[in-house]
């Protein structure tokens, strides 16, 4: 019994962290339907940005902070720069582009920062909290409130402000939002600057348990990418299910079946789960009115 | 008047093309300064091109100047060979380290062994150098040595049961089949072997199945990055008081600031003397090859030496000390290559370089220095 606890608190641990990197697909997913693969980059960037601030001397929430706007402009240059010009490109042709920015992302922040691993230490110290015989990490409870805090908030911009509806009527129908006076182009820089600082609230929460480096980008991203299909992608509610559900099955698999067969399990699951419901487990049915 | 400008403008293009045409020593290097091993090719291309720099400033190997002609392959096989390709072909180089990871290396050696250039390798696998091939040498001890290195230790212990949690990627997993095949020569059962992907961000599930198989005495980790590191963390915050044995992939302080110091406390690795630089007895063969390459590095790039650095530094030891035996600035490859072949008592910073026909790795087990994480620093074990 103490083990299944421990195993569903590390799978909850490791499923908060693919919630968070699932929630950072869903804004630009919603406002383009461009799925983002620098969204990873943006993950990354937030971790290495804190942890090169704080070694520098800044407070650990300065620090947070500094690293989540800088990204945050990156998110709204990656628009301005590579993804607004594409305008009316096919949208798998924008997908490219993402790819290509993830890679030069990748590059820079190489030779910005460094090649090492880095990592500072979790907010409210490394001494393990013990529950009923399993060991629970304090950092985690920074993850999961994180995930929670970041899905209520989303949830509420999507629900309750005008903006939010901007962005899903964005979505739904370009033309149609500019003919009623949505300005598309700001709607687009917006969500790349939201969404690149949800993935740099990622990275600083998660780097304390997860380490980064210039390259854990791409791995975040499919982790993250991996969440959100599972969910549904474009649900904030779907990527934080699709994610808990994700990290605790890998734990359960590890811990009860083979770590050798953790990652093959998961997968097939996420198979099975395109294969029958292909909006993933919460995402919306869509109907093409002709 | 133009006759005079073409002269003139003959007389210049020859003036800057001539340091060209003159007998310059050039050195090949393919290396993965980006991509999934970058974290070790960088340091071995920063270590090239400051000791090209120093030997150089000192006058040169047999009084002419090095010429590194260095690619980044980023870990790719293919680019390896295309580079180690162009090197021959093109740059004209007299020999070719490189080859950060086993596969770009065993890349690299088919192109050298082709086109008979001597080939220095920076990787661990033992397939590079076994069977040997007469082109082919290799700096970096290899991971059944380390295998051999810890079981050693845990066999002085009285320690014979033990759990495994390997890293899936290429050194875990080659580390792994290693250490399961000589565990049984050191009467040793690994009665637990679990295992973690690259990515992972938590091993508790894993370290739970050891904690929970009976009769166990110590636990081994081979991995490379930040994998070990979680595992260390994990290890502790499951509150396992089992000796805990990491591989030589971590050996670098990264590992312990990675870890914490109070997690990694006790931790016990096979590492090399560029670790314990500082603490090597002054009569140590090591002392001065380590303590003059460490100075160097963090003076010029003031980031830490690691062991990986300290290969590069071996490799081209190695290739400086069988020119200028072998004496002349423009060799006959197969007569470098006997050069390298008769290395005898080479002191690296990894180990003490002896080669023969048989054997191109040319260290043994003792170059391998057993250390245990003490007050957040390295201890040598007696």
């Amino acid at each position: 019994m103490a083990d299944l606890l421990q195993f569903l608190m590390s799978g909850l641990t490791v499923g908060a962290v693919y919630a968070l990197l699932a929630l950072g697909f869903t804004i630009i997913f919603n406002a383009s339907g461009v799925v983002n693969f620098a969204q990873g980059e943006f993950v990354m960037l937030g971790g290495m940005g804190t942890a090169f601030a704080i070694a520098a001397g800044l407070p650990v929430p300065l620090a947070a902070l500094l690293a989540i706007l800088g990204t945050a402009a990156v998110g709204v240059a990656l628009n301005r720069l590579a993804i607004a010009p594409a305008r009316g490109a096919p949208v798998v042709s924008l997908i490219i582009i993402t790819i290509g920015a993830a890679i030069f992302l990748q590059g820079a922040a190489g030779l910005l920062f460094d090649k090492q691993i880095h990592r500072y230490p979790g907010f409210s110290g490394e001494a393990p909290l013990r529950l009923a015989g399993a060991t629970l990490l304090p950092q985690s409870l920074w993850v999961m409130a994180g995930a929670a805090l970041t899905f209520a908030a989303l949830w509420l911009f999507f629900t309750r402000t005008l903006t939010g509806k901007a962005v899903l009527a964005t979505a739904n129908n370009p033309l149609a939002a500019s003919l009623v006076g949505i300005n598309t182009k700001a709607i687009m820089a917006l969500s790349f600057g939201l969404s690149a600082a949800i993935g740099a609230v990622a990275g600083v929460l998660v780097t304390p348990i997860t380490m980064t480096a210039y390259n854990t980008g791409v791995a975040l991203a499919l982790s993250g990418f991996a969440a959100a299909m599972l969910g549904g992608l474009g649900n904030p509610l779907g990527a934080l299910a699709g994610g808990l559900l994700l990290g605790v099955l890998e734990a359960l698999t590890a811990g009860y079946v083979s770590s050798q067969y953790k990652d093959a399990v998961s997968f097939i699951l996420i198979i099975l789960v395109l294969a029958l419901m292909p909006q993933g487990l919460l995402g919306r049915k869509t109907t093409d009115r002709v | 008047m133009n006759t005079h400008k073409t002269l003139a403008l003959a007389a210049l293009l020859a003036a800057l093309g001539a340091p060209a045409a003159l007998a310059q020593i050039r050195i090949g290097a393919t290396l993965a300064e980006t991509g999934p091993a970058g974290a070790l090719g960088d340091p071995e291309a920063r270590t090239l091109r400051l000791l090209v720099e120093q030997i150089n400033a000192a006058g040169g190997v047999l009084g002419e100047p090095l010429e590194l002609v260095l690619y980044d392959d980023g870990g790719d096989p293919n680019n390896a060979r295309t580079f180690a390709t162009r090197l021959v072909e093109h740059d004209e180089v007299v020999a070719i380290i490189g080859g950060t990871t086993t596969g770009t290396s065993l890349a690299i050696r088919s192109v050298a062994e082709e086109e008979e250039i001597p080939f220095i390798s920076l990787a661990g696998g033992i397939e590079i150098i076994d069977p040997v091939q007469p082109f082919t040498f290799k700096t970096p001890h290899t991971d059944r040595m380390a295998c051999e290195k810890i079981f050693e230790d845990m066999q002085a212990q009285g320690i014979a049961r033990i759990g495994m949690i390997s890293g899936t990627d290429g050194f875990g997993a080659s580390m792994r089949t290693q250490c399961l095949s000589v565990a049984e020569a050191y009467g040793i059962t690994v009665a637990a072997d679990e295992s973690y992907a690259p990515g992972d961000a938590d091993m508790v599930p894993q370290l739970t199945n050891i904690r929970n198989t009976e009769g166990l005495q110590a636990v081994l980790n081979p991995g490379f990055g930040a994998g070990p590191a979680i595992v260390t963390r994990n290890y502790r915050q499951l509150g396992i008081d089992l000796p805990l044995y990491q591989s030589h992939g971590v050996a670098g302080q990264a590992f312990i600031d990675l870890s914490g110091a109070e997690n990694a406390e006790g931790v016990r690795l096979p590492g090399t003397a560029l670790l314990i630089a500082d603490q090597l007895a002054g009569d140590d063969a090591q002392r001065e090859a380590v303590v003059a390459y460490r100075d160097a590095y963090v003076g010029r790039y003031n980031e830490p030496v690691s062991t990986f650095g300290g290969y590069a530094h071996d490799a081209l030891a190695i290739l400086v000390d069988a020119l200028t035996r072998n004496g002349e600035a423009d060799p006959d490859p197969v007569d470098l290559r006997e050069a390298i072949e008769a290395t005898s008592g080479l002191v690296g910073t990894t180990g003490i370089y002896s080669f023969s026909a048989e054997d191109h790795l040319g260290l043994d087990l003792s170059a391998f220095r057993l250390l245990e994480i003490r007050n957040g620093g390295w201890t040598p074990v007696q």
